[in-house]
């Protein structure tokens, strides 16, 4: 279920928005069957900085309670945020999805 | 064993550089192959945005009668901003709204389609849904072609023109762009919102097909950026752009920042009852002139964002323009090395002179200095609440106390703020030296 808009809770006046998941339901994203984005767990466990968490903005990075980092890759813009912001070597490999798959923008 | 396909020349990415240069080669009578990698092109491409057209015009005479048109801008705001301020300088022009225009909004899924339909149909073959994966070189280095991921089918011509955006993996494998720099590159994040044409009519103050592009600074916290809103026909485009070191240290999360200006007290009113359609974001290559990539070498081109040719100058928020004078160029020069059959970076050289010649490379050549002002500590964090309360020292009705003088308000305001008297004039003179 998705969670309640703000407009129903009193407690939120402002429209502060939707909920994470409601606003990537907004996005056409045709997922293809390879991951195009990998992710070296053993790698993201000595990152104390954790820049990907902060900047992706679908939001794909959940810091795991052992250190590492959850990653899914079918939600994904595309922009290359994550790569850029990483400062460790070899943590991260970034490829574009295969031709017709990913994210379809309909109003960018 | 690969299928191989010859050309005149390859083109990769079907955006308004790769649309224009596989144009311009068509034009020339070269075969050429425009690949793109989304299913349609437009479809990996966000912007903010306005397309100003008057590159357009040696291009496609009386383009205005046939594109795809969101609103045609008539008002342009600049508006700085404090959580509960906003001073808006507001310029409205009537010849705006009429031919041959200035911007015009429109969603790219459109326009780049449009785009491309011109390039196919002065005979460039596109072909979407086709990631090109690498450069084809020969036994000396030069670039013969692309790889592509359908079956391992190449490409093979005399030359390969990169029009494959901000990431441009290609400019990378020919170690002209990067592997990653963090620190020329902004993060845009964008809000499509509908909303009624008559609302977007009667709240911002247009008719018909005229449209406001609004750009907001003081709105991104402490991380370096600003803000942006642009009425299309029934939607409003909404966002920030942000720097992305700072974003990354930040903690603050991009979509919050959004939800920060859509909330604010001078926002808010004009979004009332607005719903969100589509949620997207980009990478935006703003380091400007001193962060360009080569643009040539032995049979490549590079055009558009991935030759960082966005130009992110404060009062001048461009891209798609620079993208189709540069495209449009790199098409031309090599349409001319190949008709001369010498596509080494020697006879692809027309293509910087060509740009430094117009607009593409001029602008950012005047303006390089620009971004690192425009996303300077105190024009981002300082200088948005210091003109905010210098409007209300001015306009706060303060009787029976007498109205203060604006030299004695200045510095008051300015002081309040932590910055001096001098270090106001300093930036003034920088900014002047910079855009006079």
């Amino acid at each position: 279920m998705s969670a309640p808009r703000p407009a129903d809770r009193p407690s939120t006046p402002r429209w502060r928005g939707i909920s994470f998941a409601e606003r990537m339901g907004t996005v056409d994203f045709r997922v293809g069957a390879r991951a195009h984005i990998t992710v070296d767990a053993e790698v993201c466990r000595s990152c104390t900085t954790r820049a990907c968490v902060t900047a992706c903005p679908a939001n794909l990075f959940t810091p795991t309670a052992d250190g590492g980092i959850l990653f899914n890759y079918e939600e994904c813009f595309e922009c290359g945020t994550c790569y850029m912001v990483c400062n460790h070597e070899g943590a991260l490999t970034w490829t574009y999805p295969d031709g017709g798959h990913g994210v379809v923008f309909h109003h960018g | 064993m690969a299928e191989v396909t010859e050309v005149d020349a390859v083109v990769v990415g079907a955006g308004p550089a790769g649309s224009a240069a596989a144009l311009a080669l068509a034009r020339a009578g070269r075969s050429v192959v425009l690949l793109e990698r989304g299913p349609f092109p437009g479809s990996k491409n966000v912007y903010g945005g306005v397309v100003y057209g008057r590159v357009l015009d040696g291009i496609v005479p009386r383009w205005w009668e046939e594109v795809p048109v969101e609103r045609w801008v008539v008002r342009r705001s600049t508006m700085l901003v404090t959580p509960t301020q906003s001073l808006s300088v507001d310029y409205r022009s009537a010849a705006w709204g009429e031919a041959p225009y200035n911007g015009m909004t429109t969603l790219r899924c459109h326009f780049d389609a449009w785009l491309a339909a011109k390039a196919t149909d002065a005979g460039a073959r596109l072909v979407t849904s086709t990631v090109a994966t690498g450069l084809v070189r020969d036994g000396t280095g030069r670039v013969v072609g692309v790889r592509t991921d359908r079956a391992g089918a190449e490409v093979h011509a005399p030359v390969v023109i990169a029009c494959d955006g901000v990431n441009s993996f290609l400019a990378k494998e020919a170690g002209l762009l990067p592997p990653a720099a963090a620190s020329h590159h902004t993060l845009g994040v964008k809000e499509v919102l509908d909303l009624p044409a008559g609302a977007i009519n009667e709240r911002f103050g247009v008719q018909d097909h005229e449209g406001v592009d609004v750009e907001i600074l003081g709105c991104t916290r402490d991380i370096p950026g600003g803000g942006f809103l642009y009425t299309n026909a029934d939607t409003v485009s909404i966002g920030v752009v942000v720097a992305l070191p700072q974003l990354a240290a930040s903690g603050v999360r991009p979509e919050e920042l959004v939800a920060d200006l859509r909330d604010h007290p001078g926002i808010a009113p004009l979004l009332r009852g607005a719903s969100l359609r589509e949620y997207a974001a980009h990478l935006i290559p703003e380091g400007g002139y001193d962060t360009m990539p080569e643009l040539v070498s032995d049979g490549l081109l590079i055009a558009g964002d991935a030759g960082a040719m966005t130009l992110a100058a404060g009062l001048w928020l461009e891209g798609v323009n620079f993208a189709i004078g540069s495209g449009d160029a790199a098409g031309r020069a090599a349409a001319g090395a190949l008709a001369a059959g010498d596509c080494s970076a020697a006879g692809l050289a027309s293509y910087r002179a060509d740009l430094e010649g117009q607009f593409v490379l001029a602008d950012h050549k005047r303006l390089r200095k620009a971004p690192a002002l425009v996303l300077s500590e105190r024009v981002q964090q300082r200088y948005p609440g210091l003109l905010c309360d210098l409007a209300e020292g001015m306009f706060t009705v303060t009787n029976p106390t007498p109205k203060p003088g604006g030299l004695r308000l200045t510095r008051q305001v300015a002081a309040g703020h932590g910055v001096r008297l001098r270090q106001l004039a300093g930036d003034t003179l920088r900014g002047l030296r910079i855009f006079g």
